[in-house]
Parts: C-alpha cells; sequence; structure tokens
C-alpha cells in the first residue's frame, strides 16, 4: 500500500489556475492586436513578437539570476508583453521596444518580488519610461493602411487626441468620426485604437468572471460625465486614446488594483477624474497611462480603506 | 437581506439514491475515548472484562463531555493508546466481539417528565454533534438564555456525503418526531428545518408531514457551500445574526443535525444509546459507494473493503468531507461518533503553490466577508495588530478560500496559523 497523503483541509480544488486566468487575457487582448496588425502592417506584428519575445526572454534570465524558481509557465511575461507592444506605436525602432520589455520586466516587476507583488502596472510603466526617454520614437503615428512596402515609414498621422487638442474642435472634417474611432481606423498605439476588440475582449473576460466591470465602468463613466460637463465631446472623449485598453486591461490588473469592489470603483473614479485633468489641463495629449500609475501608487491606501465588512464583526475596541 | 458569498462545487452526491446497508458486527472493535469536543472520557472497563451492547464503558467527571457506549457484545482485550486524525491522543478500548450482541441491562427507555431530567438523559444517551463537530448535545440543550427557535440543519453542504440525506429520506418520523421532543422538552417555540435545494426529494416529504404544523417550518437553502455552517444557517433560516463572540444561544436559537435529533427520538423510546453510525463511503478508489450503518469502533479498513476498494491503489482517506475532513494517515483508525464519511482516493494532484496574484477570488468567496489574501500577507510579517483587524478569529475553516485560488495557496491552512498568532484573553 502507498502511504497515505495527510494534507490539511479542503482537500478538493477547482481547476482555474494562474496560468489559465492569463491565457484567457491573452485571448480577450487578441481581438483588438490583431485589429492592430491589420491597420498598421506586418511591422505591428514584429514588435508583437519582439515584445512578448524579450519579455519572456528577460522573465527567465532574471529568474535564473536570482536563483528563484522559474516562472515563464505561469504565462504572465506573455501578457505583459503583448500589453506592451499594443501600447507603442508601430514604428518603434525594435530595441526601443526591448527596452520597454526590460523595465516592465525587471524593473517594474521582478525586482519587485515578481508575479503580484509589483506595485505598479508593468506595461504601463514601460511606456511611460519610453515615452519620456524616447518622445519622438514614441509619437511616430501613422495612419491606417497606410504602411508602404518597406514597412517603416506609412503615412505620418496624429492620434484623435493630437488632432483635437490642435484644432480645438471634434468637427468631423477635421477629426476622426466615431465609426471610425469606434474601429479603430486612426493613428495611435497598436492595440490601443480599436475600441470595439477592445470591449469584446473585455466583456469575455468578464464572462469568465476573470475581471470585474466596476473599475472599467466607473473609469469610463467618471471621463464622459466630466468630460460632458465641462463642454468636451464625451463620445470623442471615451473612444479617443488609451481609454479602452487602459480601462478594461489595465485598471483591472490583480497586483496593481484594489481587491474589494469598493476599492475597485474608487480606482476607477480615480483614474478617469486624473485622466480628464491631464486631458483638459495638462501640457500631454493624452492622460490614461499617468493616471493608471498614479492610482496605482494609491491602491495600497485605497485598499485599506476598503476593506470588507466581516459578517457579525465587532467594531475594534478602542485601546 | 444581504446575500452571503458562497461557492459552487461539484456536488458527487453518488450515494443519494443508495439505501443504507448494515455492516455486520466485525470481529474487533477499536472504541476511542475522545470523540467529541471536551474533555476525553475516563474507560470504565478493563481488560478481561466483558461489556453488553450499549453499556457505558466510558465517562467523565467534567461538565464539557460526554460519555461512551459499547456498541458490541464482548469481552475487553486492552485499552491503548490511540492518536485521533486531529493528532491529539486518548486512551481507546479493544474489544473482541462474540457476536452474540446481548443488549446491557443499562438499557431501558429514559423516564422524562422535566426539562432537567430530559437534559441528563440526553447526556446519559452519549449524543454529540453527528455533522461532523461532535459538540456535546446536553450542554447545546443547557443554555443561559432564553432559546425560541430550534434549526435543524439538514444542509449536508459537503459533496459526497449523503448519510443525513438517506437519514430524512428512510426516517422522516424520527426527525419529526425529536424535533417535537426538544422543543417541547426546552419550551421552544419554532423549529426551522433547513435543508439544502439539491435535496427536493427531502424537501418536498418534509414540507408535506409538516403541512398541519404551524411551529416548524421547512427553508429551503440556496444550492452554495457552506450552507451548513452554523453561522449561515441560522443567518439563512432565521435573519439573525451571531455576532463575534456570541454563541447562537445568545441570538435565541440552537442548531442540530437532523441525524443527531433523529438519534434523540430513537433513544428516547428505546434507550439504546449512541453506539452505531450511518456513514457514506466514496471517492475515486471505492469500486461500490455505499451508505453504511455500523457500530462504532468498526475500522476504515473493514468498510472500504466492504466497498470494494482497491486498497494497494489508496493516495488519500478522509475522514468527513472533501472540504472540512480530515485526511487520516492511517486505515485502521475505527469509526468515531463524528464520522460522517469515508471517502478513498487513488489520484491525488499535488500541486505546487505559486506567488498570490491578488485576483480576489478568496475575497469574493469567503462567507463571512473576510480578505484570505490579506490575512495571508499580514500572517507572513506577523503583523499581529492586522490580523485582529482582519478577524482571522471569525474564520470557520469551510476551505472556500483554498477552494477557488488560482496559485494553490493554502489560505484556510494560513487563517487556522495566523489564529494561534493572536494571543488569547
Amino acid at each position: 500500500m502507498n502511504k497515505l497523503i495527510v494534507s490539511p483541509s479542503p482537500h478538493d480544488e477547482n481547476y482555474l489556475k494562474t496560468s489559465a486566468i492569463m491565457l484567457n487575457v491573452i485571448i480577450a487582448l487578441l481581438p483588438a492586436y490583431i485589429a492592430g496588425c491589420i491597420y498598421f502592417g506586418l511591422r505591428a506584428v514584429a514588435v508583437g513578437a519582439v515584445c512578448v519575445g524579450t519579455s519572456v526572454l528577460f522573465e527567465f534570465l532574471c529568474r535564473k539570476l536570482m536563483k528563484r524558481e522559474n516562472t515563464i509557465g505561469d504565462l504572465s511575461a506573455v501578457v505583459t508583453g503583448l500589453l506592451l507592444a499594443m501600447n507603442l506605436p508601430s514604428t518603434i525602432p525594435l530595441w526601443i521596444a526591448a527596452i520597454g520589455s526590460f523595465v516592465a520586466i525587471v524593473i517594474v516587476k521582478q525586482l519587485f518580488g515578481g508575479l503580484g507583488q509589483n506595485f505598479a502596472n508593468p506595461a504601463i510603466t514601460a511606456r511611460i519610461v519610453l515615452m519620456v526617454s524616447f518622445p519622438a520614437a514614441m509619437t511616430n503615428w501613422v495612419a491606417p493602411f497606410t504602411h508602404s512596402v518597406d514597412e517603416i515609414d506609412g503615412l505620418s498621422s496624429a492620434t484623435p487626441l493630437v488632432l483635437e487638442q490642435l484644432s480645438g474642435t471634434t468637427d468631423h472634417d477635421l477629426v476622426p468620426s466615431y465609426l471610425d474611432l469606434f474601429l479603430g481606423k486612426t493613428g495611435g498605439c497598436i492595440g490601443e485604437t480599436c475600441a470595439l476588440a477592445l470591449l469584446i475582449g473585455g466583456l469575455y473576460l468578464a464572462a469568465r468572471k476573470i475581471i470585474s466591470l466596476a473599475a472599467p465602468l466607473s473609469f469610463i463613466g467618471s471621463l464622459f460625465i466630466l468630460s460632458w460637463i465641462s463642454g468636451s465631446d464625451p463620445v470623442y472623449q471615451i473612444l479617443a486614446g488609451g481609454v479602452f485598453i487602459g480601462a478594461f486591461f489595465m485598471a483591472t490588473d490583480y497586483a496593481t488594483t484594489p481587491i474589494t469592489t469598493k476599492g475597485k470603483i474608487v480606482f476607477g473614479l480615480g483614474c478617469g477624474i486624473i485622466t480628464f485633468v491631464i486631458r483638459q489641463f495638462g501640457s500631454f495629449p493624452e492622460g490614461v497611462s499617468f493616471s493608471i500609475l498614479l492610482m496605482n501608487v494609491l491602491t495600497p491606501y485605497i485598499e485599506q480603506l476598503t476593506r470588507t465588512k466581516v459578517f457579525g464583526a465587532k467594531e475594534a475596541e478602542k485601546e | 437581506m444581504k446575500k452571503l458569498n458562497g461557492i459552487q462545487l461539484k456536488h458527487r452526491k453518488n450515494t443519494e439514491n443508495s439505501s443504507t446497508v448494515e455492516f455486520p458486527v466485525p470481529a474487533k472493535v477499536k472504541i476511542p475515548m475522545s470523540m467529541h469536543m471536551g474533555a476525553p472520557c475516563t474507560p470504565l472497563v478493563k481488560a478481561g472484562d466483558t461489556v453488553k451492547v450499549g453499556q457505558k464503558i466510558g465517562d467523565s467527571d467534567a461538565a464539557f463531555s460526554a460519555p461512551i457506549h459499547s456498541g458490541v457484545s464482548g469481552t475487553v482485550k486492552a485499552i491503548t493508546e490511540y492518536r485521533n486524525a486531529m493528532g491529539a491522543v486518548c486512551k481507546a478500548i479493544e474489544i473482541e466481539t462474540d457476536g452474540k450482541q446481548e443488549i446491557s441491562d443499562e438499557v431501558r427507555p429514559p423516564v422524562i417528565n422535566t426539562k432537567e431530567e430530559f437534559i441528563k438523559a440526553v447526556r446519559e444517551s452519549g449524543a454529540v454533534g453527528l455533522g461532523g463537530a461532535g459538540f456535546p448535545t446536553h450542554i447545546k440543550m443547557n443554555p443561559k438564555t432564553e432559546i425560541d427557535t430550534l434549526v435543524l440543519n439538514g444542509a449536508e453542504c459537503e459533496p459526497y456525503i449523503t448519510a443525513d440525506y438517506r437519514e430524512m429520506i428512510e426516517h422522516p418520523d424520527d426527525v419529526i418526531g425529536g424535533i417535537r421532543l426538544v422543543k417541547e422538552k426546552l419550551g421552544i417555540k419554532w423549529a426551522k428545518l433547513a435543508i439544502e435545494a439539491n435535496k427536493p426529494e427531502a424537501i418536498k416529504n418534509f414540507t408535506e408531514m409538516a403541512a398541519k404544523d404551524d411551529t416548524i417550518d421547512i427553508v429551503t437553502l440556496p444550492s452554495s457551500y457552506p450552507q451548513g455552517a452554523e453561522k449561515v444557517i441560522i443567518y439563512n433560516s432565521t435573519d439573525r445574526i451571531v455576532k463575534e463572540g456570541e454563541l447562537p444561544s445568545d441570538e435565541g436559537v440552537i442548531v442540530m443535525n437532523i441525524s443527531t435529533i433523529a438519534f434523540l427520538y430513537r433513544y428516547s423510546k428505546t434507550g439504546m444509546p449512541l453506539v452505531t453510525r450511518r456513514l457514506t463511503v466514496d471517492g475515486n478508489a471505492v469500486g461500490e459507494p455505499k451508505n453504511i450503518s455500523t457500530v462504532i469502533g468498526t475500522s476504515f479498513h473493514e468498510l472500504l473493503d466492504f466497498c470494494k476498494t482497491d486498497i494497494d491503489s489508496l493516495r488519500k482517506v478522509i475522514a468527513g468531507g472533501p472540504m472540512m475532513g480530515m485526511s487520516v494517515p492511517d486505515i485502521e483508525m475505527p469509526v468515531v461518533k463524528t464520522s460522517n464519511a469515508l471517502l478513498a482516493f487513488k489520484s491525488y494532484d499535488e500541486r505546487k503553490t505559486s506567488s498570490c496574484i491578488r485576483c480576489g477570488r478568496c475575497v469574493n468567496v469567503c462567507p463571512l466577508g473576510l480578505m484570505p489574501a490579506e490575512i495571508d500577507k499580514a500572517y507572513r510579517i506577523k503583523d499581529i495588530d492586522d490580523l485582529k483587524k482582519l478577524k482571522v478569529m471569525l474564520c470557520m475553516n469551510c476551505g472556500s478560500c483554498t477552494y477557488v485560488c488560482p496559485a494553490n495557496r493554502k489560505l484556510a491552512e494560513t487563517n487556522q496559523l495566523a489564529k494561534s498568532l493572536i494571543p488569547r484573553k
């Protein structure tokens, strides 16, 4: 007879593993990434391959160097790489994309303890680091379907938010129509333009109960309402830029956002407000990345204030 | 009314239609002196003594305890040391049976006129909570506060187990009789018989039986684990919240398992103390899953053989359900008063634990609204103040958090370890 295994209860478990969750996130990201590849061509495929490849490589090397268990099997590095690629313009030099992976995986994630321990979203932080380090390369947008044979020099374009800032209007002669914005036929980062595909991915994750819609809804909702009150075109504000990718895929990141529903709502509201303030009053046309990073920093405090109410618990006695 | 969190489990009630089978009296039984919460009993017999069925063989002077009786007639072979599944050591009486099953003179229907006589009779019956916790029933029945509601726990929310269900299907009159007996003797106004929605036949039967009795209410519990947890069943059947540090009786409620109450009814008629019990034998190593009624002290090994289990293939054996049961190191251990199931598995997936990804699943499933992920973090840095704030002491170890954790973190176990860090007042 075998030696019996003795372990504490429960002896049953469900079968959704960390890697399965990550795989679902990858599946949910794919529609928007594929849309980006269609709009911006093979170059977008190359950026994706480099980001995912280097992210996994850095994760592997970093864990090895730190003499820790290899964790590439949990697929979280693939998610980070893909998300990073989707946050870069298709024209980005590939070596800069690789630096982005290094920042995301090594500096933001592994140096803070690896999966689940990082306080800031790796992809967002890498995007911001690249944005301040290589501002020209990070804003070299091309218009969709204009990538030429050599794949680098498409027709230069600006993002919808830049167009709006320059023209001071959302007159559709000068800026993209709602439909173009919704379908993603505008200049922008590879994975952020197609709101429709991002929505499909986000709803897929919500349907699989991987994410809660509390943060995305409060993020998009608060931005919509604030833009409306301030007199901007609210539909334009939520469809343009990185709102959908930020709301569905970054404001729902497990490690860097609050756990409770109350906390998630506060997080989303904060993102919406900060995005609005940066767009309206800041010198940057876009504020989604900064808003998420700032709220990441506030997350531990939000957590403290939004803990669950324990059933039947008495208030802590004053000592 | 706020809905409490819970999880959807695969019920795996493979034995729900398996009528109870009597297990033949084994050649040898081993009866531990601690099968209940509270003080262990002292053996009243010694090696060489002959015992009869229903004879008291262990008792204690402590108020918080319950006496132990023999379920067989035969000769005491030895009094040995026995380590139970919890790791505690107590005495055990080993009896070689003679197969005659002669009934002891001690067995006669109790005389019950007053509440005091009733509680005394309950103590003498050796009754303890048969749902698994083993709380001495006579203590439960004698609270300091006024009780107006008796809640009967027919949730049986753990996968596999159908022992209580078979009691409800096979002996519904004993269940109703027991409810009336306890209500009358203790002067309790209302009874709520709470059954999980996955047992429609039992709900239908009892609804018909209690149709003319306004004081007995049949409550259908939602089919989500853990409905059988005391605080959860009280809340879902009476809307009352048992607060931190309180007992159910402080809210005017007593909760009893339906098998316990059916036993009390039979005891009041026959005087035969608690010497047998029904348990479900199941699991993927068991060839023929069954509900078995057997004398307390029968070894698990014999029951597994009886159910055509491939003993050589066993990897894990659980006394109780898969969520809260204890995994046992040795199949020679005996059936005790609280054994509601014996589960045997030939495969057991021991997954590695990985980092918490802060997905919040544990928080979303905790029926009491605890935050296991935060407790885990506070435990690792031994932050006792935070553990107190996180109310870890309220954890009832239902296991839901560990069950849903994608990183396979042993959160329920950590909660129990964290409790030990908090100094007791």
